[in-house]
């Protein structure tokens, strides 16, 4: 504690003149370098829209996260523009200057991977665990294939093709945005494991409840959508949100291929000759923000299951 | 695996008008075990049928059939005028003309009562949802249990699930309602309250075909009742015969050991 504040310093132009003044932490570095952390090499006089983008992202996940707010079916109907605008202000174009994905950085490139590949993986997983299971021989092997071949491949070696080997079969001349082949693999891989987990809740239902859709003349989609899905999604919250906090911090993994996420940043800053050596300041901030993001995803999923929960019980 | 049905013929169409359910050399196998042998039968429009037998009789198959939750390999089986085929749209319009009362309720239990009731409506009916809300709200007072409209199946007695089974399926207005073992996972308090309302019901003019070993129930609503032993059906009598008269060894022998103990 003493270390962490007391005798921390917390201004400072480099690690000397932070020993100089306390015998603590050195927490300079990370306030010389919070746009970095923040921003990554975004450009400055651009870093209004990330700010803008987040903004939105926290109007948006409101109503989606909590039931109990004003205009729910409104708000959750244009939630669907979220992504849309969201990429527009982040990348540019269409009359905002455009700002190359390359200089994505810092906690902002956590988000952006980890939000997509949250928003994409549940839907398309969810797919995939129906297909599994469909009676058409084709989208089961399909989806079998997919799961298996996805599972069983490091998460990196994805990651290492989608920044070299896709070019080559790709025509020449043709390039592809590297955040958004990330972002896709990344996608793709937590898709395969929501699928198994998904696949575990649907395992759960009894045959009953398939057959009293039937009985009553359900079509397919709508029994799994008003009767089979609710109940399995339910179930498998706890598998859910784990693969959620894994593929959040699997982010980090981007650092390989040379994206610079707040680690990345954070390993940057300690190779500066004016900070060397305080790597545990460094860490522990990063630590710090992933422990809040995480836990608060644990956290929200408690809530969820209690709130579902009750509704069954004497 | 599978034998084509053959295209309805004159015959079949003028007695599908008189009959709800016409089942014709209908034969079921599960892989080599043949659980259903040669079934004929017809079930009048409004007709209160009891199908009783041993475990393993192949009785709730023989209703589960008519609804296609099991699939029969050959003969015809002919429901309100449509034949079963393998076409889907077929089997969802029979479907929603004919309801299905389980022995394990198979509510939805993330649902309200109410909601269990109109979510039939409102998806297969197309129905809105006041008019739905309005309709369940009918049948639930119908089973006696209106005051459970907003409580969710998790809360309620066994007895008072299988009434808002009952209900539900009344929901969609079917012509047809098939009970499989309604009362066998209930305890014996109960069963009482649920016989109550079907034998209500019986008298307001559906066709019933119901899988049950409630012999009081048989007498007091059944038209005809059917015995079953090993995918056969052994011999079918009104009601009064059977029990008092049974012509068969195997009936015998199964009356006396439902009603002696």
């Amino acid at each position: 504690m003493d270390w962490l504040f007391l005798d921390a310093a917390f201004t400072g132009g480099s690690r000397d003149e932070c020993s100089a003044k306390a015998g603590g932490a050195c927490w300079a570095v990370i306030g010389e370098r919070l746009n970095l952390f923040t921003y990554g090499f975004y450009p400055a006089a651009e870093r209004w829209r990330v700010n803008l983008s987040f903004v939105l992202l926290i109007f948006t996940l409101i109503p989606i996260l909590f039931e109990k707010v004003p205009y729910r079916k409104y708000a959750l109907h244009i939630a669907v523009a979220f992504p849309f605008v969201t990429a527009w202000l982040l990348v540019g174009g269409l009359g905002l200057t455009p700002v190359e994905t390359d200089q994505f950085g810092g906690f902002m490139l956590t988000l952006v991977i980890g939000i997509t590949g949250i928003g994409f993986s549940l839907p398309i997983g969810i797919l995939l665990a129906l297909g599994r299971q469909s009676r058409l021989r084709a989208i089961q092997i399909f989806s079998i294939g997919f799961i298996e071949f996805i599972r069983g491949v490091p998460l990196i070696t994805l990651l290492f093709v989608a920044s070299t080997m896709l070019n080559y079969f790709l025509p020449p001349g043709v390039t592809f945005d590297l955040l958004l082949r990330v972002l896709i693999m990344v996608t793709l891989f937590a898709s395969a494991y929501m699928a198994e987990v998904i696949r575990g809740g649907l395992q759960a239902i009894p045959k009953g409840q398939f057959e009293a859709a039937d009985s009553m003349g359900l079509h397919y989609w709508s029994a799994m959508r008003l009767i089979v899905l609710p109940q399995a999604m339910k179930i498998s919250i706890p598998g859910i949100v784990n693969t959620f906090i894994g593929l959040y911090k699997d982010t980090t993994l981007v650092i390989i291929i040379g994206l610079l996420d707040p680690l990345g940043i954070g390993r940057a800053s300690l190779a500066d000759t004016r900070w060397t050596g305080l790597s545990t300041e460094v860490y522990l901030f990063v630590a710090i923000f992933f422990f809040i993001s995480c836990f608060g995803m644990a956290r929200y999923s408690q809530h969820l299951e209690n709130k579902l929960e009750t509704e069954h019980k004497r | 695996m599978t034998q084509k049905p053959e295209p309805m013929n004159e015959e079949t169409k003028s007695a599908a008008e008189n009959y709800a359910v016409i089942m014709r050399d209908v034969h079921k196998w599960y892989g080599k075990f043949h659980v259903l042998k040669n079934i004929n039968l017809n079930v009048g429009v409004g007709e209160k049928i009891v199908v009783c037998g041993p475990s393993g009789s192949g009785k709730s198959t023989l209703i589960r059939c008519i609804n296609r939750l099991e699939e029969h390999q050959q003969g015809e089986i002919i429901v309100e005028g449509i034949e079963l085929s393998h076409d889907i749209k077929n089997i969802e319009s029979i479907r929603r003309e004919v309801g299905m009362v389980f022995q394990h309720f198979n509510l939805f239990p993330h649902l309200t009562v109410l909601e269990n009731c109109t979510l039939a409506p409102i998806w297969v009916r197309k129905m809105p949802l006041a008019e739905a809300n309005a309709v369940a709200m009918k049948y639930l007072e119908r089973v006696k249990i209106p005051e459970q409209a907003n409580k969710y199946p998790g809360q309620l007695s066994g007895g008072q699930q299988q009434r808002v089974a009952i209900a539900r399926s009344l929901c969609m207005k079917p012509r047809i309602l098939l009970f499989d073992e309604p009362t066998s996972a209930l305890d014996p308090e109960m069963i009482k309250e649920v016989l109550d309302v079907m034998i209500q019901l019986a008298s307001e003019g559906i066709t019933m075909i119901c899988v049950t070993h409630e012999m009081g129930f048989a007498r007091t609503v059944g038209d005809r009742v059917i015995f079953m032993d090993n995918g056969e059906i052994i011999e079918e009598n009104n009601p009064d015969d059977f029990f008092l008269n049974p012509q068969h060894e195997r009936t015998k022998l199964f009356l006396s050991q439902i009603l002696d103990h």
